[in-house]
This record gives C-alpha cells, structure tokens and sequence, in this order.
C-alpha cells in the first residue's frame, strides 16, 4: 500500500511498526494495551461494508474500496496523543474524510458526523463485557469532519491496517485525543443533533465531546500539561503537550470565541 | 498439621523471606534489561513495582489475622514483610519520579495535591515509611510498645488508601484492584472482630 506524501505530514520519526501495533487502546479485544495484538486476528474485516445514511444525498453500503480507492490514498504522518497523556507518531494512509462526505453528498441540514464501530461479540471478546455501552460511538461537528486533517485510515506503514489498530477503515482525528479516532468504522450517520460519544456518555466530567488536545485543561484526575513519548526509552522523560496536539494552524479557527474550559 | 506449620515456621530463618521477597525485583531487573518489558517499558516498570508492594502489604496484614483464626503463626516475619512491602512501595515512587515524570518537580507538586490517586499514593506512602523507619527494636523500646502499636495501625489506613489509588488511576473500574481493597477490608474486619487477648486467661481456681 502506498500513499502520496501531504503537506500536513508532521517531520518527526514515526514510532515503529512493533510499537505501533503492540501497544493499542481497543477496548473491543480487552483493557490492557497487549489485548488488541493479542486477540485482534479473530475479527473478519473482509467483507466489509460502510453503512452511510442520515442526511446525505446518496445513502447506502459502501465497500471500503468505494471510500478510499487506491489512487486517493495519501500517507499522513501525525502525532497521536492518548488522553491517558502518552504519545506515538504514526504514518498512516488514508483518504482525507472530507472526500467521502462529498461523494455521499451532505445535506445542508446536516451538523455533525456519527461514527460507530462494528458491534460482534463472538470476534470482539471485550464486548462480552459491559465496561463500555457496546457498540463504541464517535462523533465530530460537520465543520471539523470537512478540516482537510481529519481523514479514514486504511493503511499503517505500507500494509493495510492491521486489525488491532482499526481494521479494515479508521477515523484519524489528530488535533483530538486518540478516543476520538474510532476504530473499525461500520456506520457513518449525518445528523442535526450532537450525536452520542462513547466516552462523554460515560463520564462527561472526564471526556468531552471536543476532547481537543489541550494542555491546560486537565482531565480531572491526572495532568494534560506533558506527555511520555513511546519509544523514548528509560529515561527519555517527558515532553510539552502541544495546543490542539500541535495542529493549531489548521484548526484552531473552528473554535474561535468557544470557552475550551467550559467545551473540553 | 496446625503444631508441623509452626514447627516449619519456627526453622525457617527470616532471610529466606527476603530472599524470596526479593525475587519478584530480580524478575523486573532481568525483563528490563534482556527486554522483556512490553513496548512502553516505563509504564510496566512502574506498575509491577506498585503492585508488588500492595501484595507484600496484603501478606503483612494477614499474619495476625492468621494467628487468632487459625493459631500458625508468621509474627516472625510480619517485619520482613513490611519491609519489602516498604521497599517495593519507595522504589515506585522512585521510578514514577524519575522515569515517568523526568524529575519535573513542579508538575509533579501540583499532581499530588489536585490529583485525589496521586494524593492517596503519596500519603499511603508517607505512612509506609514512618511504619519503616520505626520497624526495629530500638524504636520500639524508645516509643513503647503501647505507642508503636498505635503508630503501627496506620497500616490499616495506608492500605485501603493503596488499593483505592491504584482503583481511581485507571479507566474503567477494574477487577483485580476492587478485589484487592474487599480483601484488605475483609482483613481490617477480621482484625476488629477478633479482638486482641490482651490477657492471658488463667485456668479459673475451683
């Protein structure tokens, strides 16, 4: 799998391929970050079908194929920064998400995007168990969905998506924390209302629905001002937490005037 | 079986408690450096260190416990116990400050006091080491036994502050630390059920 380079390709060294696909948050194959490698090879990403409905134009089941077509794929090389205030930079290949939105055709009603990751309990082993409200849902407001940095991942490196990091197609939101970046897409749904987040359901005082990347806002138990960068090493130590993770140039116009205290 | 268990007990020299107690610290050294640590080393460093602590901890508590409801007694190893629950204890501390927060002191000062795990932690671990440093015989006679035993039930307090550290640093409410804290509150209730015999009963005199 290739991708063309993009301007928005941070220059930092990515983490490794091993790094990258050992050490995953997927609560869907259990809560410790070996389970997704451990347990991932049960889940069936082919056949796979995007149901995408709500208000668009041309509703329907879209292969991935359909949605990132090989000769659309670009390689983007982002920071990722977990809300539990460690980091990895990754080169994924994707398709921006905006070009989706455009080929399913949104209606002018529409203000926001809903995602939700496949619900299949007999592959997903962590869905046995009620520690999240299974299915995990996602959502972004339309004007961030259509900022040319969010994108739907296909591939890591040159190989298609290995299935612990989201397989067979994955949001990547890079100014938000990892949560925000669903995995296993099965459902894209344009609505008018803020659709649910699996997260900010769960304990709204902790996980908002922006979930920007802020280094002054913390999460109520533990600070977002640093970060551990993976593969540091021992005694690499840490580093700044970057405004909207470093993306503020290209986003942080979409929150002109909002308190991000109060919008976290 | 109760008279072979304490006979075995009374044989066993209390270094080979610290020799075995020290063996779960060999395991992490030798993971860390023939790399068998996962891919964020820091992390399991950290937290096989605490954990360790939490169940030599667990093992202190139960000694007494274990000599009221089924009379074998461990008393001499209670303090190698606490020691090495202690040393575990301190050497978490010291790779949370050295290798997770890369000595920046600041941060590290505003966490503990607005972060209700870290503050647990740290005043679990403040009691730790005051029951450390006065576990000898010396402090002991110095304090009085009276004394040193009241000080000394602060480890009902640090260990629930542990376990509910451990709890509130995580997501998703877990199982094995919730399970940790109904045991260490079992214990406690075990302690104040059964109370102390402070006399000896005598044979009373027809």
């Amino acid at each position: 799998l290739t991708g063309k380079p993009s301007q928005f390709s941070t220059d930092e060294k990515p983490n490794s391929f091993e790094e990258i696909t050992n050490y995953n948050n997927f609560y869907e194959f259990g809560t410790g970050k070996e389970d997704p490698a451990r347990y991932a090879d049960s889940l069936t990403t082919d056949p796979w079908s995007v149901e995408i409905g709500g208000l668009v134009d041309r509703p329907g089941s879209y292969g991935v194929d359909d949605l990132a077509p090989d000769n659309a794929l670009e390689e983007r090389i982002y920071r990722l920064r977990c809300v539990e205030a460690w980091s990895m930079v990754v080169p994924w290949i994707g398709v921006p998400l905006v070009s989706v939105l455009n080929k399913v055709g949104v209606q002018p009603s529409a203000k926001y995007v809903a995602f939700e990751t496949l619900y299949r309990p007999e592959e997903m082993p962590g869905q046995n168990r009620p520690f999240l409200d299974w299915p995990y849902r996602e959502g972004l407001r339309l004007d961030e969905a259509m900022n040319p940095l969010a994108i739907l991942a296909t591939g890591l490196y040159s190989d298609p998506l290995p299935n612990q990091n989201g397989a067979p197609i994955r949001l990547v939101v890079p100014w938000k924390y990892g949560f925000k970046s669903i995995k296993s897409v099965v459902k894209i749904t344009l609505t008018d209302t803020q659709p649910v987040a699996t997260w900010n359901a769960l304990q709204p005082s902790e996980y908002g629905f922006y979930a920007n990347v802020n280094p002054q806002v913390d999460h109520p138990r533990w600070s977002q001002a640093t970060e551990r960068k993976i593969g540091g090493g021992l005694f690499g130590g840490r580093e700044e937490t970057l405004m909207f993770n470093g993306y503020a140039e290209q986003v942080a116009s979409l929150y002109a005037g909002m308190d991000l205290a109060k919008n976290y | 079986m109760q008279r072979k268990l304490n006979d075995l007990f009374r044989r066993l020299p209390v270094w080979a408690v610290w020799a075995a107690g020290l063996i779960p610290l060999a395991l992490l050294v030798w993971d860390t450096f023939m790399g068998g640590l996962g891919i964020d080393p820091i992390r399991d460093i950290e937290h096989r260190l605490g954990r360790t602590a939490l169940y030599f901890l667990i093992a202190s508590l139960c000694v007494t416990p274990l000599l009221r409801v089924a009379g074998i007694s461990l008393m001499k190893f209670r303090r190698a116990l606490g020691l090495l629950a202690f040393t575990y204890a301190g050497l978490h501390v010291l790779s949370w400050l050295t290798m997770d927060m890369g000595f920046l002191w600041a941060q590290m000062g505003r966490d503990i006091i607005k972060r209700p795990y870290l503050l647990l932690g740290m005043v679990g671990f403040v009691i730790l080491l005051a029951l450390a440093v006065t576990s000898n015989n010396a402090s002991i006679r110095r304090m009085g036994g009276q004394a040193w035993r009241k000080l000394h039930k602060l480890v009902y307090l640090a260990a629930p502050l542990v376990a509910l550290h451990w709890i509130l640093a995580l997501k998703v409410f877990p199982v094995t630390p919730g399970f940790w804290l109904v045991v260490i509150l079992a214990l406690l209730g075990l302690r104040v059920a059964i109370p102390r015999p402070l006399k000896r009963s005598r044979p009373a005199r027809a």
